[in-house]
């Protein structure tokens, strides 16, 4: 196994949703979908996230479109115009999750 | 019947580009142009518009862009609906209506719909067993009635396709669905079943790609930004609906973006839950069941969409006052940018403890540094500069303007090499906090008003 980071198998877009922040992440190729399926649990994700999301963390597998779609519960500090910070709105989770580096097949290949 | 019907986004949300919903109609054939004006906080910006004068409480930049628009669309007989009415549709048809007088265009007719703002039946709603039950904390209603500011149901397309089919070619509305203003074109030109929840469902994907504008072509492309051409004039999404059930993602040829596979699926999961049930008032969607196929050069082809019935509610956007918030920025540069920062954190942070003042909440980001990424940023060694985003968020107003006094000081009190202060001390701004409830569908029913100009 190695490891790559999120960013070369995957885009992702994130939204907001009260204090809910959402991110699709999506496979930039189908094969590698289902490894996206085995190492994003969601325990992976709420701990790559630390303390930026205070709730639980949330899957749907939509393997049609080759996505993933979390829910980060209590994550955007009280949410709508409640919330204090720069990204009130939840628009750069998708940055934020692409960082995590996850195990893949060495035989996998990979663009730099 | 019509077999395909082309319906074009003109507006993801308002503040989106002027110029959009124009090109739009100018750059190509299309027979719907949809705009999306709404979001929770404004219908409470609005209330407050229309409280001063009643005749008032709309988008107000409508009405001048219509100026522009109405001749194109009379000219290329596009039919225009938007949520462009806010608190007040019909206040926004008599202002288009005043327009079209004075082009001459005779025989247009313009509809209203309304009946979603339920603002003055709370009390009868809530005294009649509907308790409107916060839909994330359970609590009713009635422990924030005092401080209320605006209250609307979400409808979907049927009082749409109900205007349509009263022969509206302008349809200015209140609070219906970003999905339902593209999804009630299909049914009125189709003839679409409302129990036929595969080809329902189907619609609102269609809306659900429309309602954000440009980030369906192009805009906010995470997986190929930099290879969008023109986004100066980035096209905005057309969908094309056919009969059968089926949708074209395309955008007009000579405006910029980029329709393709992936840039549909990132409009996909935007501002999505639970993908198999995706609620709106008029069915519920399957968005795992979504297929996509690039047809042609900027044509996705959506397919084989599945929905299921509606749900017996609707949804509810209550907006209600509940305290204020004051944001400052400080930026410090090199030499220990970050450490200047955290360092003048730590004097307002002193000051305002010092000063007897208390929040509900105070909260510090280092733009530059970790304000975007948080934990998942790793350390950067010496940045160039650092913003301290400084927050603060409290119910005594008095407290508030204290902290908004405390922060341009440190500008000859703090660390050194500071700058960036022009905008003065930070605003004290109103939390207007919003409440999503439910409805029972028969509670409430939809109006729809058409005139006709004379």
């Amino acid at each position: 196994m190695k490891k790559v980071q999120l960013v070369k198998l995957a885009h992702a877009r994130s939204g907001d949703k009260g204090d809910t922040a959402n991110v699709g992440v999506i496979a930039l190729k189908p094969e590698y979908y289902p490894i996206l399926v085995k190492e994003l649990t969601e325990e992976r994700v709420k701990a790559h996230f630390g303390r930026n999301v205070k709730g639980k963390v949330e899957r749907f597998e939509m393997p049609n479109i080759g996505a993933l779609n979390f829910l980060l519960h209590n994550a955007l500090g009280g949410g709508g115009t409640l919330t204090l910070k720069h990204d009130a709105q939840g628009k750069v989770v998708s940055a934020n999750i692409l960082r995590m580096y996850i195990d893949v097949p060495d035989e996998l290949e990979v663009e730099s | 019947m019509k077999k395909m019907i082309r319906i074009a986004s003109g507006q993801g949300y308002w503040g989106d580009r002027w110029d959009a919903p124009i090109d739009q109609v100018r750059e190509g054939e299309v027979d719907y142009l949809v705009m999306d004006y709404l979001a929770e906080v404004t219908m409470s910006i609005m209330q407050k518009q229309k409280s001063r004068d009643p005749n008032l409480g709309y988008a107000k930049d409508f009405v001048p862009l219509m100026e522009k628009l109405l001749p194109l669309l009379v000219e290329k007989n596009v039919t225009l609906i938007t949520n462009a009415g806010g608190v007040n549709p019909v206040g926004c048809m008599l202002a288009v209506r005043a327009i079209a007088e004075k082009m001459n265009f005779t025989g247009l007719k313009i509809a209203a719909v309304y009946g979603d703002d339920i603002l003055d039946q709370l009390d009868s709603l809530i005294a009649s067993g509907n308790p409107l039950k916060n839909m994330e904390t359970g609590e009713d209603l009635s422990t924030v009635r005092s401080r209320v500011s605006s209250a609307n149901v979400y409808f979907g397309a049927r009082p749409v396709v109900e205007a349509l089919e009263q022969g509206a070619q302008v349809i200015v509305t209140g609070r219906v669905t970003d999905t339902g203003i593209s999804l009630a074109p299909m049914i009125h030109e189709f003839g679409w079943d409302w129990r036929d929840w595969d080809k329902l469902a189907t619609g609102v994907v269609g809306g659900h790609i429309n309602e954000c504008g440009a980030q369906a072509s192009g805009g906010n492309f995470f997986a190929g930004w930099k290879e969008v051409p023109n986004m100066e004039r980035i096209g905005f999404p057309i969908v094309e609906a056919y009969a059968d059930g089926h949708l074209v993602v395309t955008k007009h040829e000579s405006l910029g973006g980029v329709v393709s596979v992936r840039s549909v699926k990132e409009q996909l999961v935007y501002e999505l839950g639970n993908p198999k049930e995706y609620i709106t008032p008029d069915c519920v969607a399957d968005f795992s069941s979504i297929r996509l196929e690039q047809e042609g050069p900027d044509r996705v082809r959506v397919f084989d969409v599945k929905g299921t019935p509606d749900t017996p509610f609707y949804k509810v956007s209550i907006s209600y006052f509940d305290g204020y918030t004051s944001i400052g920025q400080l930026t410090y540069t090199w030499p220990d940018a970050l450490q200047k920062a955290q360092k003048a954190d730590e004097i307002i942070r002193k000051r305002l403890e010092y000063l007897g003042v208390s929040f509900d909440d105070i909260h510090t980001e280092f733009l530059g540094y970790n304000a975007c990424g948080g934990d998942t940023a790793p350390p950067i060694e010496d940045p160039n500069e650092v913003v301290l985003h400084i927050g603060v968020r409290g119910h005594n107003f008095r407290d508030m303007t204290t902290f908004s006094k405390e922060v341009i000081p440190l500008v000859l009190t703090g660390p050194p090499t500071v700058t960036g202060f022009g905008g003065g001390r930070p605003k004290v701004r109103e939390v207007i906090a919003y409440w999503p409830a439910l409805l029972k569908k028969e509670t409430v029913e939809p109006k729809v008003l058409t005139i006709e100009v004379i």
